[in-house]
């Protein structure tokens, strides 16, 4: 019988400061055996794990790395209470566990041959991130039709993956609308203003061939929503991902539920239809 | 099916023998309470004994239990690696479980045992256990089983069930794993089965028309969640709870945990520790938000999960047995019949 609370060990492999304010952090990982390694690079973007550090606890994280990358994982880590606090204080070369992939993911199946639009705010683009990867790879992109990504955080410091996003504003297989609160940087050559409304000016007007993923802080999902709908988006169109206090991350230890959902096990992505069916405990 | 005759003078021979092969756990009685422990070699099960305090559920599913263990020290190998802590599976069987607390086990079974995952701690202790049941010739006042999908002489979990007929036992072999039992105690008295069915399903009939309440469920499944959920009745429920997570602990078809990990020196320990949803901690986020931090929403959270949520996904009734611990102790009487019998009843105001 294999044991799903038993995390893959991992070493890590390499850390690097994400934001300006140094309160996020990536982390690459590597799996000690390269049996467990191919377990877990099954997964699909969208999906979570639970970081395990011995002694100290475990926490849920979105796999900021993609399929489509080999040999590691990402994560990209808030400093916030006590795992994530210990997590920062790690060093290359500590040796702690991953278990997963859980949860389910975007639809990919369903998203095929269908236009695309990413929205996201603040540190929830981790996921996002991975989804991005993996549709711009050479083998998927003729998958899907337009892609559009509007992401926001409060300064240009506060970007998560900024490197890769100017990139992405270079290409012209994807269009991006990265803006920020605001900004004293006069080069600053991309939007200002808050997600909700760059969406209402920016994001595509919905068709029937048209998704919209959406993950952030609970105050941007609410002012988006009626963004989205103002573009004609339902809310079958709408994809979003919701987090909960979470433990086990397998549905058994009962407490991420919304109604007769788990989030970690029946999500944690839902359709807005689907969401608007249960209790908003989230 | 097979009934056999154990002549009380035979019980405790009966019992004797049986540990020789299987560790058991039976009602004993500590302090003021009935509690199911380990029988030790000259300890019995109290077989007069009336509900025990918590519920037979900790044999296979411990109040705190260690999960996984690794070692910090940096100077061995495999430090920080997390394995499983090594238990002892042998056989085990629990003696004199009441039928509904034995249906509570299906129903934990059904969550920890699944086709994504198996929960192997408690799939190799519910593997490991054979359940002899004893049927409730006398239902307490609190007892409303017989309207949860089990009764005072239900079958439903249990490989054995032993009727008390005040000088013998009768004993009805509901599964191999029971006969198995039955040999190894060695009962084989066979007996007229169909004068001993007979007899049992006169008591059966007597038991249960001693159950004085009941609860209606026939409307929950068709009861639309928001509906239920936005229901006027939430605030007068929840409004004299003190959060105390009684209600939980005590019930057998609780299954919430949650997991801490423990260090001693160098060995560490993963530990699930027993959880209640009435603590708000339950769901606090890192950052402060939380999804039910007002003592209405956990309140609601219980009764719903247990008469709404669980029937919609299982579709295989409510989550509670009947048993009446919370009912009983619950220090300021809020009552899951009173609350089930509202929701089974609430008409949505049709009016907005
Ligand atoms: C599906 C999912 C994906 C997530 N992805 C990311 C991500 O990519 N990057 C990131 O920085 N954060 C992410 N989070 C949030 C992250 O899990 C919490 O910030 C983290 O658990 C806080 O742990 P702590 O020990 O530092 O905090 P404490 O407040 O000390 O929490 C104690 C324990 O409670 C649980 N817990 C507390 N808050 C949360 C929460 N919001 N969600 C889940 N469990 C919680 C954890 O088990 C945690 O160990 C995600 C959460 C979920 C559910
Ligand atoms: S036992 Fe009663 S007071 Fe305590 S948490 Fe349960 S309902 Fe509330
Ligand atoms: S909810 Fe109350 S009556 Fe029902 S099984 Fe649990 S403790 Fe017993
Ligand atoms: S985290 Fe345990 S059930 Fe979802």
């Amino acid at each position: 019988m294999e044991n799903p609370y038993i995390p893959y060990p991992v070493v890590i492999d390499d850390i690097k400061i994400a934001t300006e304010d140094k309160s996020l952090k990536t982390f690459k990982f590597v799996f000690l055996n390269k049996q467990d390694e191919k377990k877990f690079s099954l997964y699909k973007a969208g999906q979570f794990a639970e970081l395990s550090i011995p002694g100290i606890g475990e926490i849920p994280i979105g796999i900021a790395s993609s399929p489509v990358e080999k040999g590691f994982v990402k994560f990209t880590v808030f400093k916030t209470g006590v795992v994530t606090s210990h997590l920062h204080n790690m060093k290359v070369g500590d040796i702690m566990g991953i278990r997963g992939p859980l949860g389910n993911w975007y639809p990919w199946d369903m998203l095929k041959g269908k236009n695309v639009v990413i929205i996201g705010g603040g540190f929830a683009f981790t996921t996002l991130r991975s989804s991005i990867i993996y549709m711009l790879d050479p083998a998927n992109r003729s998958q899907f039709g337009n892609i559009d990504v509007v992401y926001g955080a409060r300064t240009p410091g506060m970007l998560l993956y900024r490197d890769e996003l100017y990139e992405w504003e270079t290409r012209d297989d994807i269009n991006m609308h990265i803006t920020v609160d605001g900004t004293n940087d006069s080069d600053w050559k991309y939007n200002v203003g808050f997600v909700p409304a760059i969406v209402e000016k920016k994001a595509p007007k919905a068709d029937l061939n048209t998704y919209a993923i959406v993950c952030g802080p609970p105050i941007m999902i609410k002012f988006t929503e009626p963004a989205l709908k103002k573009l004609g988006y339902n809310e079958k169109q709408i994809i979003m991902s919701l987090e909960n206090r979470m433990k086990c991350g397998i549905g058994m230890c009962g407490r991420c539920n919304i109604g007769k959902e788990l989030v970690c096990k029946d999500g944690p992505v839902f359709t807005l239809e689907e969401i608007n069916k249960t209790p908003k405990e989230y | 099916m097979k009934v056999i005759k154990i002549n009380k003078k035979d019980w405790e021979n009966g019992i004797n023998q049986s540990k020789k092969e299987y560790q058991l756990f039976g009602p004993v009685k500590e302090k003021d309470n009935y509690i199911f422990k380990k029988l030790q070699l000259d300890e019995y099960p109290d077989m007069e004994h009336k509900d025990t305090l918590v519920s037979p559920k900790s044999i296979l599913f411990p109040q705190t239990e260690k999960i996984l263990q690794t070692n910090l020290d940096e100077s061995i190998d495999d430090h920080h690696i997390m394995k499983q802590v090594k238990k002892d599976y042998s056989k085990r069987a629990v003696i004199s479980i009441k039928p509904y607390d034995a249906k509570a086990i299906q129903i934990l079974n059904l969550n920890f045992d699944t086709d994504e995952y198996k929960d192997p701690y408690w799939c190799e202790a519910y593997k490991a256990t054979t359940f002899i049941g004893l049927a409730v010739n006398n239902p307490s006042v609190f007892d409303f089983s017989s309207s949860t999908n089990t009764g005072p002489f239900a079958e439903q979990g249990l490989d054995v069930l032993l009727i008390d007929c005040s000088k013998e036992y009768l004993a009805k072999v509901l599964t191999d794993k029971g006969q198995a039992f039955l040999d190894v105690a060695g009962f084989n008295q066979e007996t007229d089965n169909k004068k001993a069915i007979e007899i049992i399903n006169n008591m059966k009939k007597k038991a249960e028309n001693a159950i004085s309440s009941q609860i209606s469920t026939q409307n929950l499944k068709d009861k639309n969640t928001l509906d239920l959920y936005e229901a006027p009745f939430w605030d007068d429920i929840a409004f004299s709870c003190i959060n105390c997570g009684t209600c939980s602990f005590v019930c057998p078809t609780c299954w919430c945990f949650d997991i801490q990990d423990e260090t001693k020196g160098n060995l560490s320990y993963r530990i699930r520790n027993w959880d209640t949803c009435m603590s708000p901690l339950f769901t606090l986020h890192a950052s402060g938000h939380n999804p039910r931090g007002e003592k209405t929403m956990r309140v609601r959270q219980r009764f719903m999960h247990k008469l709404k949520y669980f029937l919609d996904k299982y579709d295989n009734g409510i989550m509670c047995v009947g048993c009446g611990r919370c009912v009983k102790l619950c220090p300021v009487n809020i009552d899951i019949r009173k609350v089930c019998n509202l929701m089974n009843s609430h008409e949505p105001d049709t009016d907005n």
